[in-house]
């Protein structure tokens, strides 16, 4: 609910069809009656007739409500707005007539219904606590908000990459490279509730009021889920299992992985940690693509082959890059609360036109080293088949031209945007299988 | 069914999507809120996310309430009629988190939809933080034809009825 201007409410009320008036009877009561009504700009209405038993008497503060939903059959409702005004009773004939002295209202077309509860989050908890209650949730659920496990796709695509590489080359081992992929889920779960903490410290998750599925964090802190010292646990015990898990890689395969594993720890800490804060200067995509990309894929190529190689490195641009894309997209709901704490992300600092070009170029640019990669022999020709989900760059920018500013509607095209980088992952990985067996 | 309400009047309630809860806040204003309505037979339930708690708040501090069903569109009945309950409410709230689950088989009659939502609690988890909210009705003011430029019928509910 928020607060309306008396002369915007009685304008608004004239597309409601019946109004409901409020009063508080003699016995402490309140009472309430359906009735027609006409507005009578710039702030008057009139409500009535009225029976005399269903009047309030003249002089009484009342409430009008105007209130729309609209049915439907089997599902429940939708188009629910409704407004409140209020008034002193003035008698008018049948009639109840009002001048609103103030008036509040929500309509679900402007003010979504998760925008809506995401501002009411306060008064939860503060109602909650005065309970003695807390919200809860089971455990896997938890789990799988707190560190926000989808997104492990990101990882999941470079270190497949990587393993597809040193198939080709031979060196290809399950063991080690399952070895591998957990310390790499490890860091990127880390990283996840890392920045957590650190968005909720600097308040961007607080004043972030339209997260959605994939932007604005996990919300576990904000909700009063787990607490701040929980999440700062939870990210140095995956830090500690990833770092576990490459020191044992380096003592075993190669010593190499210890300033891979090293790069990719700093990246993930120097994206949101102060006094770095990369994310806040304009700098999380390329760290992300750094990270999610190169460091990953290589990374694993030098647990199973034991030896450096560029082809992991240029192989794995095309995700790279649409791993980047991914935060990038993901970041335009963000805005307004990134901007008002100074994180001055790309999408903060540029308008919408701009952030769309880059998009688009970037995207573009994906796909071509894709190309570029098969017709220099740098990678083989069967991974050609990833370039099958491009089609889906259009429909992301489609989707960020029409929804810019609309979170809950860009929602769709955030996932199509994952969807892209997973799907060309995984047939860059395909192409790699196939190329084993037909060259 | 046959409860404590006039039978006319229950089928309003069991036809209804929304109706109008009213309140009196600690300065004595009248505030309403539009709410789905469920009926047992014996009482009025409302349900309340921890999200919107203020009208909880209110109603502690003075647990005289009425509930009002008005809108043809969210009453879909023929004939309309319009009513409003008066009575006490009390605030059910002793396990948040599942307590209001045992109103789901009358929530789920009117809005289907629900048990997807419910499925989904994972997503917006203090929305399922929930408060029943249950009024014992006193007073009904009844309007077969939902004119209420016409007096009310008025029933007042025996204490033996409740």
């Amino acid at each position: 609910m928020s607060t309306l201007t008396s002369v915007e409410a009685v304008r608004r009320a004239a597309s409601y069809n019946h109004a409901v008036l409020s009063w508080v009877d003699a016995d402490g009561y309140p009472n309430s009656v359906g009735a027609p009504f006409r507005s009578n700009p710039p702030s008057t209405v009139v409500v009535g007739p009225l029976a005399e038993g269903a009047r309030p008497p003249a002089g009484s503060e009342v409430c009008v409500t105007f209130s729309h939903i609209r049915p439907q059959r089997g599902v429940g409702y939708d188009e629910r707005r409704y407004i409140n005004l209020w008034g002193t009773a003035e008698r008018d004939g049948e009639n109840i007539r009002l001048v609103a002295t103030r008036a509040t209202g929500w309509d679900e077309a402007e003010t979504p219904f998760f925008e809506y509860a995401e501002r009411n989050v306060p008064q939860a908890r503060s109602y909650l606590e005065s309970l003695g209650a807390n919200v809860r949730l089971s455990r896997f659920w938890m789990f799988f908000l707190a560190t926000r496990l989808p997104f492990l796709t990101a990882t999941i695509a470079p270190v497949a990459l990587g393993g597809a590489v040193a198939a080709r080359d031979g060196a290809f081992h399950w063991g080690w490279f399952l070895l591998t992929l957990l310390g790499a889920c490890a860091v990127h779960l880390g990283l996840n509730i890392a920045n957590d903490v650190f968005d909720d410290a600097n308040g961007a998750d607080a004043a972030n009021v339209t997260p959605t599925m994939f932007s604005g964090g996990s919300r576990v802190i904000q909700y009063g889920l787990v607490s701040r010292g929980a999440m700062v646990r939870a990210a140095v015990a995956f830090y500690c299992l990833a770092g576990f898990i490459g020191v044992a890689l380096a003592a075993t395969r190669t010593l190499t992985l210890l300033w891979v594993g090293f790069v990719g720890v700093v990246l993930s800490l120097v994206y949101s940690a102060p006094p770095f804060r990369l994310v806040h200067r304009g700098l999380g995509e390329p760290v992300t693509a750094l990270g999610f990309g190169p460091v990953m894929a290589v990374g694993t190529y030098l647990a199973l082959a034991r030896a450096w190689s560029w082809e992991p490195v240029l192989a794995s641009v095309p995700v790279a890059v649409l791993v980047a894309l991914i935060l990038y997209v993901n970041q335009v709901p963000d805005r307004r609360g990134d901007a008002a704490v100074g994180k001055r992300t790309l999408i903060v600092r540029w308008p919408k036109q701009r952030v769309v070009a880059t998009y688009t170029a970037l995207a573009v640019v994906a796909f071509a080293v894709l190309v570029l990669n098969v017709v220099f022999d740098i990678t083989p020709a069967w991974t050609l088949i990833a370039l099958l989900p491009a089609p889906l760059v259009l429909k992301v920018r489609r989707g960020l031209l029409a929804h810019y500013d609309q979170p809950y509607a860009l929602m769709s095209y955030m996932q199509d945007n994952i969807v892209l980088h997973f799907a060309t992952g995984t047939l860059l990985v395909i192409g790699y299988v196939l190329s084993n067996f037909f060259g | 069914m046959s409860g404590v309400l006039p039978p006319d009047v229950e089928k309003l309630f069991n036809a209804a999507l929304v109706g109008e809860l009213t309140v009196v806040s600690s300065s004595g204003r009248p505030i309403t809120y539009p709410l789905i309505p469920l009926y047992d037979g014996r009482y009025v339930y409302l349900t309340s996310a921890a999200l919107f708690s203020k009208k909880l708040r209110h109603i502690k501090a003075n647990p005289k309430v009425c509930f009002s069903l008005t809108d043809p569109v969210a009453v879909p009945i023929q004939p309309f009629a319009r009513a409003t309950v008066q009575g006490d409410a009390e605030i059910i709230e002793d396990d948040p988190h599942s307590g209001w689950e045992e109103l789901l088989p009358l929530w789920r009659a009117k809005e289907p939809i629900i048990d997807s939502f419910v499925k989904k609690r994972f997503g917006i988890p203090l929305f399922f933080e929930r408060s029943i909210i249950r009024i014992d009705p006193r007073r009904v003011l009844y309007w077969p034809d939902g004119r209420t430029e016409t007096a009310p019928q008025v029933f007042e509910v025996s204490e033996v009825g409740r």
